[in-house]
Formats: structure tokens, sequence, C-alpha cells
């Protein structure tokens, strides 16, 4: 079964003619004709997409077929961002990340579902209808980038791209049992994604192991003048970097025994890596919590949501008011129930009399976590913690609360709203519900390098990650 | 500053008027009690002392990111394709509903 290579394997026996594209899209094609009508990944598939990847085998890529999150413009095939907003609608251009892709030698083998807008952590806000895990399909992927963490682990693409704004990538990563990489914001130009929250919007690739989310990243990075949060910064080589190990580093772990958190497996698996990082030769240590700003200590997560909530919200309000149904789309009134939500809320805190008190606010906290960001990592080489608290929850979990998203993402969100680049790596399984965990590495601003090095050793040092096939 | 903020529908019917999203009553009654919650963890900010911290929207640092003043074709739409997705045109043109009274 091809279709269960890795994007280096892939790249490799296909310029070595060990196999062809016509056999590596046929058990693709397979694949999804197995399992994607069960599971509800791609929303749209490209039916020439061999033809196309074909002409690719002396690119980079070598022609290799990666699903993309439908909230990427593609030129002259649907894109939705999973709303019946856009239904029907056509892009007439390219985004810069499927530009560079496609330039380096990747073939799209169909856009994926996502929460609405990106609105979520579950999928379960799409308009299409929600995708199941692959591991487990009573249980949510997570998301929102939920369709391509799911289409990398149910082998539907070899490598898969997402976006994230905080957890996007991340979390649906953790809870399908990939790997999920979330660049520095400023590293992947935004340029043709969906807006969203555009202070925090970070496309990242997501693959099966660390080494493909690097190459995908190599591929996706750098300087876009049509981007002006993109710097004339050279991208790392993170491919080059994969196996310098950890000796040296200064590792923290963000110290999670604050709550029910501390009970459960996944910080027992974040303990044990950090003496599996120790016995390599990094100095480990745990960061206390605290509740207010502290040399030393980590600021609490628990500000993070109120910061993330008031400022998504306002920048939905204001991204999502071109939605007017005039130049593209069908109009507001196609708008979901949690876009609705949304777009009303951060019109709410945005408005005359309310904005000094939440929206300005909101932005000083969020300096509040930038400071004790910069401050960390005079100290530290890098930062890790449980992705998510938990298992993916069940199909239906979501409705349970207006707040669903931003309590599944709390461990995530300090780092987002911070800009900081973080890799979630498979750290457990469980074997009665074949259901997943995930470990986040938070690396310094444009140091992604460090923390890919941490995750590769992770993931070759443990039987986590499936496609290295040690479980 | 304030906390415990209680939204009424009719600060959710006045916000739908803003937001130009169309909401009936009884959406409005459910939107209202959904923001009081979503308000009570948001409020949650107003304990932590921000006593001379500036607000920060952008975290990278970048200043004046600015690009050659040239003109870049590649991103120019021609008239089909700017109309292209568009619901109603007429002659080329964007159709929109009249705002203005007669």
């Amino acid at each position: 079964m091809l279709n269960t290579l890795t994007v280096k394997e892939a790249i490799k026996k296909l310029k070595a003619k060990e196999i062809s594209h016509h056999e590596l899209y046929a058990d693709i094609a397979k694949q999804i004709e197995l399992q994607n009508e069960k599971l509800n990944i791609y929303l749209s598939l490209d039916k020439q997409v061999e033809q196309k990847a074909e002409k690719l085998l002396d690119t980079p890529l070598a022609g290799i077929p990666i699903a993309v999150k439908d909230n990427f413009l593609t030129k002259e095939f649907p894109t939705t961002a999973s709303s019946n907003v856009l239904k029907g609608f056509m892009p007439t251009y390219e985004s810069t990340v499927t530009t560079k892709l496609m330039s380096a030698g990747a073939a799209i083998v169909g856009k994926t579902n996502m929460d609405a807008w990106a609105h979520g952590s579950s999928t379960e806000t799409s308009d299409f209808g929600v995708t199941k895990n692959p591991r487990n399909p009573e249980h949510l992927p997570g998301g929102s980038s939920g369709g391509s963490a799911a289409a990398v682990a149910a082998d539907v693409c070899i490598g898969a791209i997402g976006s994230e704004t905080a957890g996007s990538v991340r979390q649906p990563s953790s809870w399908c049992g990939v790997v999920g990489l979330k660049p520095t914001y400023g590293r992947v130009s935004r340029y043709g994604v969906v807006a969203m929250a555009a202070s925090t919007d970070s496309p990242g690739p997501m693959g099966k192991t660390v080494e493909d989310t690097a190459i995908l990243f190599e591929s996706m990075a750098g300087r876009d003048t049509k981007d002006a949060t993109t710097p004339e910064k050279d991208v790392p080589k993170l491919t080059s970097v994969l196996e310098q190990g950890v000796k040296g580093m200064r590792i923290g772990i963000c110290y999670t025994d604050h709550s029910e958190i501390g009970k459960q497996q996944v910080s027992k698996q974040i303990l044990e890596a950090g003496k599996l990082f120790e016995k390599h030769g990094a100095e480990v240590s745990l960061i206390p919590l605290s509740q207010k700003l502290e040399k030393g200590k980590i600021f609490t997560p628990d500000y993070a949501i109120g910061v993330y909530t008031v400022v998504q919200r306002g920048e939905v309000a204001s991204n999502l008011a071109r939605y007017d149904g005039i130049r593209y789309g069908n109009g507001r009134s196609f708008f979901g129930a949690e876009a609705k939500r949304r777009i009303m809320l951060g019109t709410f805190t945005l408005s005359k009399g309310y904005s000094e008190q939440y929206y300005n606010n909101a932005q000083k906290v969020r300096n509040l976590y930038l400071q004790n960001f910069q401050e960390l990592f005079a100290q530290y080489d890098l930062l890790i913690s449980p992705t998510t608290p938990s298992y993916a929850q069940k199909l239906g979990a979501s409705f349970a609360s207006p707040m669903y998203g931003e309590l599944e993402d709390m461990l995530l969100e300090p780092t987002s709203i911070s800009g900081l680049p973080g890799i979630s790596v498979p750290c457990y399984r469980d074997e009665s519900t074949n259901l997943f965990l995930g470990m986040n590495i938070v690396a310094p601003w444009w140091q992604e390098e460090k923390m890919v090095r941490a995750a590769h050793l992770y993931e070759m040092e443990t039987p986590w990650n499936t496609w290295r096939g040690k479980i | 500053m304030q906390s415990g903020t209680k939204i009424t529908s009719e600060i959710v019917s006045h916000i739908g008027n803003l937001a130009n999203i169309p909401v009936t009553d009884e959406e409005s009654k459910k939107l209202a009690d959904g923001f009081t919650t979503v308000l009570e963890v948001v409020d949650t900010l107003s304990t932590v002392d921000v006593t001379g911290v500036e607000p920060v929207g952008q975290v990278t640092g970048l200043e004046n990111m600015t690009r050659e003043d040239v003109v870049q074709e590649e991103r120019m739409f021609t008239q089909e394709e700017a109309l292209r997705n568009a619901p109603r045109t007429h002659n080329g043109y964007f159709v929109v509903d009249q705002i203005l009274d007669k």
C-alpha cells in the first residue's frame, strides 16, 4: 500500500523509479474510495491530480500527493472554508502557500473539511458535516484543521497542509496521532488564506513524521511581498538539523499540575519525555506556574483564553465583514451559528464604549504573555507541555459549551497569541480506544530548528509514531 | 473596569444590526445567554494588573514592511475575473440592493 509512504520515502522511491506516479495515485485513490465517505475528510477532489503529478518528477517534491485545508484559495478549484457562504465560489487566484508547494512539486489531491471559517476545534461547526477521527470514528478529529489531520492519519494523502490561530494545526494532530508544525507567526505567508484572526493566522504542515513536516515547511515558508508580516529572513533548513539532538539544550517543562490535568496520562508522558531529553544531554527543569508575571515562572494560561477570545472575535468581526454577497459568496444569512456568534461578539467588544474595556485591555494582557516568553527564552531553548489535556472527545462534544474550542486549546493559547512556533508529536496511544495524545514543543521566535531537533529525537526514541513502525 | 456584563436580547438585536447579521427574536435570546457566558470568562481579564503595560497587536516586532512600488500584474483581475463569482451582474457591473430612499 503505497499510500502509507512518508513524504521522504515517496520522493525517494519516485525519483529512483522504484514506483510510478500511477501506482502511488492508484493506491491513494483506492484508500479514498474506502475511507472518504465514512470519515468525511475531503470536501472536493481533483480528478486530474495524477496527470499533473506525472510532470513533476524532476522537482524537489517529485509530484507527491498532498491534502490542503479548504481555507487556502486554489485557482479554478472550489474553496469554501466549510461554509455555505462560499458554496459554489471559484477562486480567481492562488494562495502563496499552494503556489509555492505546487512549484516545489506537490500535487493537490483535494481540499479538506474544517470548522467553518476555522472557528472551532472539532470540525463540528462545518456546514458540510463532521469529520470522524480515523483512529476511532466515534471520536472527533479535533480542529479546525481536522480534515487535514484525518487525511494524514487515514493515509488518504502523503502529507497535508493546515492553518493555525491557536491550536488549529497542533490540536487535531495530537488527537489524530500525527505530527503538526505551527511556524513562527509571519514565517509562512497568509496571502490567499481565508482570513480568520489576522494577528495569529499561521499556515503549517501536517505529516506522518517530523521529517515530513520539515520537508513541507521548507517548501512553504519565506518572505512574500504580498504579506507584510513576512520578514526578510532566511528559511532554516530544518531537514539538515534533525539529527543534531538536544545535547546542551535547556528545556523547561511547563508545569501543569495546577488542575485536573496533572493527574492525567499526558502529564506523565511529558515528564517521561523530560527524562529522555535529559538522557540525551539536555538540561531539563520544571517551570513553576504563577498567577502573576514573575521572573522564571510561567504566567498562568487562564487569562490567555480571555485574551484570545477577545482578540480573535474582534478580528473575525472585521475579516468577515467582507462577505456581503455582492462580489462573491451567498450573503450574510448563510453564516452558521458559530460564525454568527463570533462575528457578533467581536462587533460588541469593538463597539463604542466597550473597546477600551475589552479589546485594549486584552491587548495589554497579551503583552504580559509576550514579556513572559521573552524572559523565559533568555533562560530556556525549548518549552514543552501537553498539546491537549485529553484524548479526542466523542462526536457531539463541541455542542456542550459556547467556549468549547477555547477550553480545549488552553495550553496552546499563551504561545499562539505570542506568535511562537511549536510542533506537536504523538506521545502516547491508549490501547483500548486507539486514541492518541500529543506533546507540544515550543521554540523561540524564528528558531524552528530547535523544536524539530527535539521532536525528531523523541519520535525516533519512542514507540508512538505509527509510521515509524514500532507499534 | 466593570465586570459581569449582562447581555440582553435588546443588545443582541442592536449588535445584529451593526454586524449586518439577521437574527430572529428566538435566536437573540439564545445568543444573549451565550454571550453572557463567554463574557464571564473574558471578564477575568479585569483582575489582571496592567498598569503601565502597552497594548500589543503585532507580536514579532516588524515595522514598515514594504515592497517595491511596481504594479504586480499577476495580482490584477480582469473585469471578467472580478465579476465571475458575483451572484448578480448587469452590463459588467455588480448589482447591489438600493440602500438610500428615493
